[in-house]
């Protein structure tokens, strides 16, 4: 925001309140009412508010209080921030970005659980990232507000407590990029988000075992570096995707198959897919954490692949 | 169900006096009596930006009453001999030019669209030009607009040339928008048309966005001089819509410099306005929000001229956004794929006597501000505009295959990175539009 006056932050609550989850601290103080606009609760309507700015010569970033409140703006996301800069004839740049909590938290209930990742990575002229440390954050943030395309960054409810020393210089990290985590052999077990944590936490599990888990952390959501990860197949030749989406039509699925496609001859075994369950988030702490996948899960999943 | 229930209801007859009916004016120019001398009595002094003689105004005591004076514009210079008129010879040929190209520019459509050259959905302006024309002729190049899917003429009073807009109904390269767009979307950088959408009520967030545009650029990058104004045109169906009232309600929140248009033809497709709409006054929704809310005589373009001259000296002095109403009509049905079976034929023809370009003509004639021949010369200009705009579109190539995966994104490396570790937009296939994404 410092460095380009036209980048401005739009929302409920992200002005005096700082955001829901304190994201957007202070900035009103530091930029003023405008520049960090507490919006009244229309998403679809300040949604497209941002994508007319865009239009304009702004560059809006703006918050869903929960990711889910997107659904929403469904209507402005796919039509005019996805569609807008084709069907104009490219005459029109749209560089918002979009950002958010979502994911599952603690009992939060149903709607205030939701992965929209999966709902919209069909909409075509979008990118989708998911940071999940604070260094990711911050690099992934800059490179969405940077790029002219429309960014959606999805963060977790339940990440935003991470601490850890990240660079005082700038950097800026490669929006179509994955993180390599663990560097393995025995299997690729691909991540993203709150679910890295329970894959890594497996995968302590499985290095006492013996086992070798390379683990990377996709990050780019849509499109696949599909380098990264082909490397990894070709070298592991094991698949173990978890996921936090639910089972029928997440990224799991669209990941599966494009694994499947590119890299079937490298395949000793089909891709397996950790998601969650096809069931609204119950509320109770038990049943909730049944519809997770679970570390343990993780670790009877590698040790089947790897038999 | 009663009888009553499955009647289909008939907009409010003709006669119909009452202060509900459609012209809740006292009917200044009457359509079925006609009137020999000047119809164009438009107050150019005090405009009253709301309805006080209305029965339903004064049972809504908290009606917020604006009334303000015209913006006193320049005296026009060459109207010595007649200082009450309200336009200039040049404004009027201008205007009826304008108008003149819509209704031409719309007919040629049908024509080539039931000739095969044109497709999918179009929906056409007939009976609607007053209001493209009284507003937009009055806006600066960095002005914005916005429009629905009934979007050819507002593009066309813009500037965007005809050629331009008839290619990209072809379908072609040479298209305003590449003939990616189509009759929907039609946008122009150049000319600030913000779309042509396909789903109404969602450009009117986009128009409230570029407003927000303007503000802030005068607000944080202190452009001090930026008091560019963004109109957004849409319907009566979309004065139902969520999008609308949310963008209302954030316009005069945040005093955007915009425009609120509605164009009320009364029908939506088949859905008239009055089976649709528990309070069908759709201005009077403006003072609910905080703005002035304003109804117009759509057929009558100095009217619309006047309102508009008003509501956008607002938003351009900053004093935020107003909503006007225009009572128009379409002569054609929703779109040519439209029986048109559902509306009286003679609701269409009442709206008919009141054509908008015969209502010009007339007036600039009888007030000796131009002759038939001068008014006949435009027409035949115009129709060689929309002949060469026929053939250039024509003569334009259709889209190559290379150019399927261009403008998908703004930042092709959107489409990630190959196994192979190259970003797929080096990929040669991808610029011959071969690959698949």
């Amino acid at each position: 925001m410092e460095r380009d006056a036209r980048v401005c932050v739009m929302g409920e609550d992200v002005g005096h309140y700082g955001g829901s989850y304190k994201v957007t601290k202070d900035l009103a103080n530091k930029y003023g009412d405008l520049r960090v606009l507490d919006t009244p609760i229309a998403e679809n309507s300040f949604t497209g508010m941002a994508i007319g700015a865009a239009m304009t010569g702004l560059r809006p970033i703006v918050e869903g209080m929960n990711m889910g409140f997107l659904l929403l703006a469904f209507n402005q996301i796919s039509n005019n921030c996805g569609m807008l800069h084709y069907t104009s004839g490219g005459q029109f740049t749209i560089p918002v970005v979009i950002r958010g909590p979502g994911g599952v938290g603690r009992q939060l209930g149903a709607e205030h659980s939701q992965r929209l990742e999966s709902y919209f990575q069909s909409i075509p002229g979008i990118q989708m990232v998911a940071c999940s440390t604070p260094y990711n954050a911050k690099g992934l943030m800059k490179a969405a507000i940077r790029s002219e395309n429309p960014v959606i960054l999805f963060e977790h409810v339940l990440l935003y407590n991470l601490k850890e020393r990240i660079p005082d210089e700038e950097y800026v990290l490669n929006l179509e990029e994955a993180e390599m985590v663990r560097p393995g052999e025995h299997i690729t077990i691909l991540t993203y988000s709150r679910m890295r944590y329970h894959v890594m936490q497996a995968a302590k599990t499985l290095v006492n075992k013996g086992y070798d888990p390379e683990v990377i952390d996709i990050r780019s959501l849509k499109p696949f570096d599909l380098h990264t990860i082909g490397n990894s197949v070709k070298k592991t030749h094991r698949v173990l995707i978890v996921e936090e989406c639910m089972r029928t039509g997440g990224i799991g699925a669209s990941l599966t198959a494009a694994i499947n496609e590119y890299f079937h001859d490298y395949l000793d075994a089909p891709v397996v897919c950790l998601s969650s369950q096809d069931v609204p988030t119950p509320y109770a702490g038990t049943l909730e954490e049944w519809t997770v996948v679970q570390p343990t899960q993780i670790v009877t999943a590698v040790e089947q692949l790897c038999r | 169900m009663t009888a009553a229930a499955t009647k289909i209801i008939q907009p409010l007859p003709l006669n119909f006096t009452n202060t509900t009916a459609r012209s809740p004016d006292k009917a200044l120019f009457h359509p079925l009596k006609t009137t020999p001398s000047s119809s164009f009595p438009a107050s150019t002094h005090k405009l009253r930006l709301t309805k006080p003689n209305s029965t339903l105004a004064r049972r809504r005591s908290t009606a917020v009453f604006a009334v303000s004076d015209v913006v006193q514009e320049k005296k026009p210079k060459s109207n010595t001999f007649h200082p009450n008129l309200l336009i200039t010879k040049e404004e009027g040929l201008e205007l009826y030019e304008d108008m003149i190209l819509g209704r031409s520019f719309e007919d040629m459509c049908a024509q080539m669209y039931y000739r095969g050259k044109m497709f999918g959905f179009v929906h056409l302006y007939n009976g609607q030009e007053a209001v493209s024309t009284g507003f937009i002729k009055l806006l600066k190049n960095e002005d914005c607009i916005v429009s629905t899917y009934r979007d050819h003429v507002h593009a066309l009073s813009k500037g965007v040339p005809a050629r331009a807009v008839m290619s990209e109904l072809f379908g072609k390269t040479t298209g305003c928008c590449r003939g990616q767009g189509g009759s929907m979307h039609m946008f122009s950088k150049e000319h600030n048309v913000l779309g042509g959408f396909a789903f109404i009520g969602e450009g009117i967030p986009v128009a409230t966005g570029a407003a927000f545009t303007s503000k802030y650029r005068r607000e944080v990058l202190k452009e001090g001089d930026c008091d560019h104004v963004t109109l957004a045109f849409f319907g009566d169906g979309t004065c139902n819509n969520g999008q609308f009232f949310e963008c209302l309600n954030m316009a005069a929140l945040w005093k955007l410099p915009i425009v609120f248009v509605v164009e009320n033809n009364l029908w939506a497709i088949g859905m008239s306005h009055l089976r649709a709409t528990s309070d069908p006054e759709i201005w009077k929704k403006g003072p609910a929000f905080g703005m002035p809310g304003v109804h117009v005589d759509g057929m009558d373009v100095l009217k619309v001229r006047e309102v508009a001259k008003e509501a956008i000296s607002r938003a351009r002095r900053g004093e935020g956004p107003t909503l006007v109403e225009c009572e128009t009509y379409r002569f054609r049905g929703h779109s040519l794929a439209d029986p048109d079976e559902l509306r009286d034929p003679s609701e269409k023809a009442h709206y008919a006597a009141r054509d908008p370009i015969t209502a010009l003509k007339k007036y600039m004639v009888e007030n000796n501000l131009a002759s038939e021949a001068e008014l006949k010369a435009i027409e035949k200009k115009i129709d060689e505009v929309v002949e060469e705009a026929v053939e250039f579109a024509d003569s334009s190539p259709h889209p190559g295959r290379s150019q399927l995966l261009e403008n998908v994104f703004a930042d092709p490396r959107g489409f990630g990175i190959g196994p192979d570790g190259k970003y797929r937009c080096e990929d040669p296939k991808f610029t011959e539009g071969t690959a698949h994404v």
